[in-house]
């Protein structure tokens, strides 16, 4: 069982969205093709990969909180990021949005150094946790219309609309942010974290505290947008079917470190499990190291 | 997108206007935040004001030093109600639990400082400008009537609150809202040492060094003997300046270390106690 893994991008990720070139300019062919086809090829295909993580350490006081790991996003694909509370998923995400130095090793996200280098990139990702809320007092629009600001979106008013539309908002939009209820709340951060258009999204928990037909909304609604936009999305979240759902790939965190990572249902084979969840608590309460050792 | 917009020291006049946006949208809101902010300084006003009026009538000298302690309060408000609006402005984003979302858009630190110095201001304006009105009507205290040494006294005091402000607000991202206390009385430390309401040859002769080692000091003496002698002193204004100068790089120099120190330690995410 892998304990660190970089795995190669799920093949469905990379044609999403992408034209047949994506896939030659994989490897060795890069050099062989003409200039033009490179310059299709740095559209299509980023140099840099969303996220790389290597060997990220952070360290509070004395407590490993990441204990080495590594791995690498694929553009337009969705992860899911695993593990029981203290596992180190949080301060994995916020090391990658720049909010945390790591102790050692490094995060680049969209080919910047993270968090030396955040400005260059700041502008193309967006986030959403339950660690921040929006200003209380502020209507909807009026917290859009300052984060839209700060983003530098064009044409904000009618990207405040048409959000308020496809978040079903559009009724809400001049009610104080403090007069919504959770699941309302919840909508308004997604909101935020789509107003500049990502194409890096990092979502912690993002339908926590919603209704199942509201979640189940939003989860179609994250599904439309990363297809439509080719985006990238890393998401933390303890709700397993969420996960099975929406990701093509899952890394299982657990005091610090990569437990597994792989595809969901690989992993339900190799642990010969319905649910992810079974997996989850097989890994939690460390079944899987006592089948590895039995074998 | 070019390398300059792409630096820490990037400078976008839009970023600056939307927190700028944000603060007022939020005083708009709250009736009780703008009444706080004449409340105070009405009250210390009229009481500092009874009390010299008081003053005058007892005592020779006290009659020639006419509106000295009304100045002193009002000057004094400048310096407190400054860092204050500062300070406040920057407390509402970790109330708000909003200082994650700020630290993670493309809002720089210098531009979130400018747009904090400007809402003190603001702030400032809604709060001293009625009470130097009513000093004039209840007191016969004219502040305008100091005229271009007002303005020297106000840029002096400004930039020693901004300073004052800017090293308070590290120290909260730093440590959180345990820090919070600092902000409402750190300006307190200096209303002894700055002489706000008697001369610096008041204090003990091993203290006055340190007196004048701080602007407002200047500030006040000049007041002094703008109402008492009737002489206005540009040397103390340029001393106080160039100390401001130091002060102000060694507040931004602070904030800088503190925010990294913040990254170090998580307190970018956890912005309670």
């Amino acid at each position: 069982m892998p304990k660190t893994a970089t795995l190669p991008a799920p093949s469905s990720a990379i044609c999403q969205g992408a034209p047949p070139y994506a896939l030659l300019c994989r490897g060795l062919i890069l050099p062989l093709l003409t200039p033009t086809e490179r310059a299709t090829c740095a559209r299509v295909m980023p140099a840099s990969p969303p996220i790389a993580v290597e060997r990220l350490v952070k360290i509070y006081k004395t407590i490993p909180a990441v204990d080495g790991i590594s791995f690498t996003l694929a553009p337009g694909s969705i992860t899911g990021l695993l593990g029981g509370n203290g596992a180190g998923k949080t301060t994995t995400i916020a090391t990658i949005m720049g909010l945390v130095t790591p102790t050692s090793g490094r995060v680049t996200v969209l080919g910047a150094d993270m968090p030396r280098q955040r400005y260059r990139v700041l502008q193309r990702m967006n986030f959403e946790s339950p660690y921040v809320e929006m200003p209380m007092r502020l209507t909807i629009r009026q917290n859009l219309t300052v984060f839209g600001m700060l983003y530098g979106v064009p044409d904000l008013a009618q990207r405040i609309e048409e959000l308020g539309e496809e978040l079903d908002l559009s009724d809400l939009l001049d009610r104080p942010t403090g007069r919504l209820s959770a699941g309302q709340k919840t909508r308004v951060s997604l909101a935020k974290s789509l107003i500049n258009s990502p194409e890096l999204l990092l979502l912690d928990e993002p339908t926590a505290s919603l209704d199942p037909d509201t979640a189940d909304w939003v989860r179609a609604h994250l599904e439309r947008y990363r297809r439509e936009r080719n985006a990238t999305v890393l998401l933390a979240s303890h709700n397993m079917a969420e996960v099975e759902r929406l990701c093509e790939r899952v890394i299982i965190m657990k005091k610090g470190r990569i437990e597994d990572d792989d595809t969901p249902a690989r992993l339900l084979a190799r642990y010969g499990r319905r649910t992810l969840e079974e997996v989850f608590l097989d890994i939690a309460r460390g079944r899987g190291e006592q089948q590895e050792a039995a074998q | 997108m070019t390398a300059r917009t792409e630096s820490a020291f990037a400078f976008s006049p839009r970023r600056v206007a939307a927190m700028m946006l944000r603060y007022w949208y939020l005083m708009r809101s709250s009736w009780p935040r703008l009444v706080e902010l004449v409340y105070w300084p009405t009250v210390q006003m009229i009481t500092w004001g009874f009390l010299q009026y008081y003053i005058m009538q007892n005592a020779g000298f006290f009659a020639r030093a006419g509106g000295t302690f009304i100045g002193a309060v009002l000057l004094w408000d400048i310096l407190f109600r400054g860092q204050l609006g500062f300070s406040v402005s920057f407390l509402e984003e970790m109330w708000a639990r909003n200082i994650g979302n700020l630290m993670m858009s493309p809002l720089r630190p210098f531009e979130f400082i400018a747009a904090l110095m400007v809402m003190s201001i603001v702030r400032l304006s809604i709060g001293v400008i009625p009470v130097t009105l009513l000093a004039l009507a209840f007191f016969g205290f004219n502040l305008y009537g100091l005229g271009l040494a007002l303005v020297a006294f106000f840029v002096n005091l400004m930039l020693t609150s901004w300073a004052v402000g800017i090293f308070v607000s590290g120290l909260v991202l730093r440590n959180g809202l345990g820090a919070e206390n600092l902000a409402w009385s750190i300006m307190f430390l200096f209303m002894p040492l700055t002489c706000v309401y008697y001369p610096v040859a008041t204090l003990p002769v091993w203290l006055q060094p340190v007196a004048w080692m701080l602007p407002p000091t200047y500030v006040f003496e000049g007041m002094r003997a703008l109402l008492i002698q009737k002489v206005f002193h540009p040397d103390l204004m340029l001393d106080a300046l160039a100390l401001n100068a130091v002060l102000f790089a060694g507040g931004v120099f602070a904030f800088l270390k503190l925010l990294g120190s913040a990254r170090r330690h998580v307190s970018l995410m956890q912005t309670g106690e």
